[in-house]
């Protein structure tokens, strides 16, 4: 009950914001709508919808991050987390509190992508739902940064990190905007040694049906999301016992 | 009955001491205000009783728990106004009641009881079904201290709950925080001197992390020779820049 009513506040802060709303579904979509105007104009094998849906996706949950760490970070400015610190709730019920609402926030945001992405001409099939499903390790990362970044940083600094760094940074070196091959060099080795990329390509083969690539994409989104989430839980817990919430 | 009592309760930061060796006694039912400058010690005492902040020595129990070994027992039992006003922003007057109500383990019904019962005694009724952020200055602070009492505590503690209000916001808060007095323990940090003379049962001094006096306004101030607790305080807080 008390955990249920903390994630139930959470949910309302975050989908009253307009800017949440604006940012998180309207601004992907927007993208996705110029580059297939693009592609329709100057055909581009990168904007094919089949490609270019799983990186629209990606993009879109790193707002995720942005979301979670701004409201975790306006509580500690605003001393309301300092109020439900006095409040008999343990480390699990604020953890689980602040990111249960996230991960069907993800999904409801990676499917209205995918269902824009249909009316541009991506083929119904299940193997959007597994795209969709693929997504998930990708949506517990970005939850995992926004709750490490909202712990440490105050909402200014949230919202330069995950608002403009984060969003940037797995936008370009996803492979969404060009192909990372075009670049070569440290660059790819760079954008394949980070989790974005990898979790276009996981999502860009289920959509194919080419099964066989999924796994190896998948392992490096999965190892990131644990190490991130894990890395935010223990720095979560150190800041409640701190003497500076 | 004693509601809280600290024993060489300190908290030192960095080799500074924030508080040194509070030993203070409160009864069932006081309201007791804490005074002091800037940097006396005064919010640092509060995190500490309110288990926000760990004691770097000494103890204190609230209502026979201790905060060092027991916090989460003593954390069912109080609640905080914080000096901020600490509100969900996004979530109405209603919704922010329901909430606390909740988290301190009502049930639905329960809690709207609650939250209708703490409208009507703040006086939040028309603004109800208004966002928070909305709230002028003085219905934030009515509501966070709404927010502290719906738990039902048997210990409050307001920290500054007055700051940044105009003189009638004030007097309208004071008029709240009197209907409490008797029914429930509250400790009340201010900047106020009138704050403190008409509001609480007795008053502590703090400067430097230490209790520097303790008493009535009237004892303060005949203790000092003082016409008012103003001057009572003054003398007190550079009491200890002579002893330095």
């Amino acid at each position: 009950m008390k955990l249920l009513a903390f994630a139930s506040r959470n949910r309302k802060e975050i989908l009253r914001d307009p800017l949440n709303v604006v940012f998180g579904i309207g601004f992907p979509l927007v993208i996705l709508l110029l580059l297939s105007a693009i592609q329709a104009n100057i055909p581009v094998e990168l904007f094919i919808i089949k490609n270019l849906i799983p990186g629209i996706a990606v993009f879109g949950l790193s707002f995720i991050a942005l979301f979670s760490g701004m409201l975790i970070a306006k509580d500690r400015s605003t001393s309301f987390l300092m109020r439900l610190f006095t409040a008999p709730l343990t480390a699990t019920d604020y953890i689980l509190g602040y990111t249960l609402w996230l991960l069907p926030l993800a999904l409801v945001q990676c499917t209205i992508c995918f269902i824009a992405a249909f009316f541009l001409g991506l083929p119904v099939s299940v193997n959007v739902l597994l795209a969709i499903i693929l997504l998930i390790p990708t949506a517990i990362l970005f939850i995992g940064i926004g709750l490490l970044a909202g712990t440490i940083f105050n909402d200014k600094q949230v919202g330069s990190i995950c608002g403009a760094l984060l969003t940037n940074l797995s936008a370009w070196l996803s492979g969404t905007w060009f192909d990372l091959s075009l670049v070569g060099g440290w660059f790819k080795r760079v954008a394949y040694a980070l989790p974005f990329a990898h979790a276009v390509d996981a999502s860009r083969a289920a959509i194919v049906g080419d099964y066989a690539s999924i796994l190896p994409h998948l392992w490096w989104v999965i190892g990131y999301a644990v190490v991130i989430m894990v890395i935010a839980v223990i720095v979560f817990k150190k800041k409640m016992s701190s003497d500076k919430v | 009955m004693i509601a809280i009592q600290t024993a060489n309760l300190t908290k030192k930061y960095k080799g500074k001491t924030a508080v040194n060796s509070l030993n203070l006694s409160i009864e069932k039912g006081e309201l007791f205000a804490l005074l002091g400058v800037n940097g006396a010690g005064k919010t640092t005492t509060i995190k500490m009783l309110s288990c926000l902040v760990t004691p770097t020595s000494g103890d204190a129990t609230l209502l026979g728990d201790s905060i060092v070994t027991n916090s989460y027992a003593v954390k069912e039992k109080i609640n905080v106004s914080p000096q901020e006003t600490a509100v969900a922003r996004n979530l109405s007057v209603k919704e922010n009641l329901v909430l606390i109500a909740k988290i301190y383990g009502c049930d639905k019904k329960a809690a709207d009881m609650k939250m209708k019962e703490m409208l009507s005694t703040f006086d939040l009724m028309d603004v109800s079904k208004d966002k928070a952020k909305t709230l002028s200055g003085g219905m934030q602070r009515r509501l966070s201290i709404a927010m502290a009492l719906i738990s039902n505590p048997q210990i409050l503690f307001l920290d500054e709950p007055t700051l940044g209000l105009d003189v009638i916001a004030r007097r309208e808060l004071w008029s709240a925080i009197e209907k409490l007095k008797g029914k429930i323990t509250i400790i009340l940090t201010t900047h106020y001197m009138e704050e403190a003379e008409a509001l609480s049962d007795r008053i502590g001094i703090m400067a430097k992390g230490k209790l520097k006096a303790i008493g009535t306004a009237t004892e303060l101030m005949a203790k000092m020779n003082a016409k008012t607790l103003e001057d009572a305080f003054i003398s007190l807080a550079t009491e200890e820049e002579v002893e330095r």
